[in-house]
């Protein structure tokens, strides 16, 4: 029965790779048939050896390094604050009274809206992109840690009041355990936010990263540039969310019990 | 004399509803004395429970007051009807972490742990999940992350309600004989006449909400106890007679 059902396993992680594999084929195939000018749609082939161009060159790997430090800076510290003013929101109801008229009206900005005005404020170095990663990030978290905290179950509190925990204990041994399902919720929603708000900063007025990238070589009609440059973005998006889930199976190996 | 651990005079306790409020509990009187085992008994929401969480610190109550023991403060542990084990924490963990929580250390504090679960029987689930235990099996658990506390007043809010009627019987003979060798001072919270009568140095009766003790029984019978004194003729008529307590109390 088990290896059964290993072997179903093994052969069905196989058809995914291989439906992108196909797809790329018929795409190949159609822009050879059709003769499709390269800066309209180019042929998968075509992208592959601008990227390994680009690779050669350092430029693809100075950009995407560009956008990654945005990404990663941005997210870091967004999430730090969302994790401080979530716990702070949770425990004190009048703090949240005062705060978050305005969280949500700077949630209800579109980021592409204010990404001017940052670069109007900051200049078009790193420094705006990583205050729009920051800002994107923060609110899924920040409410996900309220939600969390708040859903912790009235006995276990109350099991913690009879142990006489201190604050410190009741966060350590409840708060965090608790939270932290519901948290790393916020987390992955976060974690693609992030480089879609690095990049509306760097279309919107920058000096290097993938979005200056993508805006360049749309200039020179290089298409080819554009889709290794989407595909970059793909990938971060991609690992960004993977870490996050290999952490959270880590951190909450209980969970996957019963 | 005997030594007084807590004595609770007049105390009342109302949560606040959109009605006025709810007295769960009203002009309670008691007296606990070192080392003994005390049940109350009485219907549902009489607030028996709410009387526990008062003493365990969990609740604070709106009258009255409770007294301790040379104006100490004494241990004080509880066990809840649900077992309540925190589920990111294994057994060991989760019977280590009052200990933990008072600043010992972690080596100190498993260790501790470590011997409890061996007077508890639950070697070898040390590091299960408490997901992977039966009913039976958590309320040990539970018991023991009590009882780790060394408390001079256990607090036992039906600890056994949620069992079935095999595995209840059992878990009240380990607490008898763990009692017996152990001897805190026992507040326990039942639903079985049978189960306070074996156990109990002495019963309360509680009348319905607002919860008020309307009889104290004395069980006049001898130490250690053993589980065939269930079959007993005076042990039944003291059953018979608790039994008719609440009856009276209940119509």
């Amino acid at each position: 029965m088990q290896r059964y059902g290993n072997k179903g396993n093994t052969l069905r992680h196989l058809i995914p790779p291989l439906s992108i594999c196909v797809g790329l084929c018929i795409w190949e195939i159609l822009v050879r048939i059709f003769d499709y000018p390269p800066f309209i749609l180019p042929a998968p082939s075509q992208i592959f050896s601008r990227l390994i161009e680009s690779i050669a060159s350092g430029v693809l790997l100075y950009h995407t390094g560009i956008t990654l430090i945005e990404v990663l800076t941005g997210s870091i510290i967004g999430t730090i604050l969302a994790l401080l003013t979530g716990y702070l929101l949770a425990h004190h109801p009048i703090a949240e009274n005062v705060l978050f008229p305005y969280i949500v009206a700077s949630q209800s900005i579109p980021m592409a809206a204010i990404a001017p005005l940052l670069i109007i404020w900051f200049g078009s170095g790193i420094m705006p992109k990583i205050l729009i990663c920051a800002l994107v990030v923060f609110f899924p978290i920040q409410i996900n840690v309220i939600i969390g905290l708040r859903d912790i179950q009235r006995n276990f509190l109350d099991l913690m009041k009879s142990m006489h925990a201190n604050r410190k204990a009741q966060l350590k041994y409840l708060e965090i355990p608790a939270a932290l399902p519901v948290v790393f919720g916020g987390l992955r929603i976060s974690a693609t936010l992030s480089v879609i708000g690095a990049v509306v900063g760097e279309l919107t007025g920058a000096d290097a990263g993938l979005g200056y990238l993508i805006n360049t070589a749309r200039g020179q009609y290089d298409t080819a540039m554009v889709f290794v440059a989407v595909f970059m973005l793909m990938i971060i998006s991609i690992l960004l969310y993977v870490l996050i889930l290999a952490i959270e199976k880590r951190t909450l190996r209980w969970q996957t019990v019963q | 004399m005997r030594k007084v651990i807590a004595s609770i005079e007049n105390l009342g306790m109302t949560f606040p509803s959109e009605n006025g409020g709810l007295q769960a509990l009203s002009d309670i009187n008691l007296t606990l004395y070192d080392r003994e085992f005390v049940c109350i008994i009485g219907p549902s929401g009489s607030g028996k429970s709410t009387l526990l969480r008062i003493l365990a610190d969990v609740l604070v109550p709106t009258e009255g007051k409770v007294t301790f023991a040379d104006g100490q403060n004494p241990n004080r542990a509880i066990v809840f009807q649900s077992s309540n084990l925190l589920p990111w924490m294994n057994v060991i963990q989760n019977i280590a972490l009052p200990l933990k929580i008072r600043g010992a250390d972690e080596k100190e504090a498993l260790s501790q742990a470590g011997n409890w679960i061996r007077r508890v029987g639950l070697n070898g689930f040390e590091y299960e999940w408490p997901q992977n235990l039966s009913g039976g099996m958590k309320q040990r658990v539970a018991i023991a992350r009590a009882l780790v506390q060394q408390p001079e007043l256990l607090l036992l809010d039906e600890p056994f309600g949620s069992l079935d009627a095999l595995t209840r019987d059992q878990m009240g003979l380990e607490l008898l004989k763990t009692w017996e060798t152990f001897h805190p001072t026992v507040l326990m919270v039942t639903h079985s006449i049978t189960e306070a009568v074996l156990l109990a140095d002495r019963v309360a009766v509680f009348s319905k909400r607002p919860g008020q003790i309307i009889h104290e029984l004395e069980i006049p019978f001898q130490r250690p106890r053993s589980p065939e004194l269930r079959d007993e003729i005076k042990f039944l008529q003291v059953v018979k007679k608790l039994r008719g307590m609440i009856v009276t109390e209940s119509i």
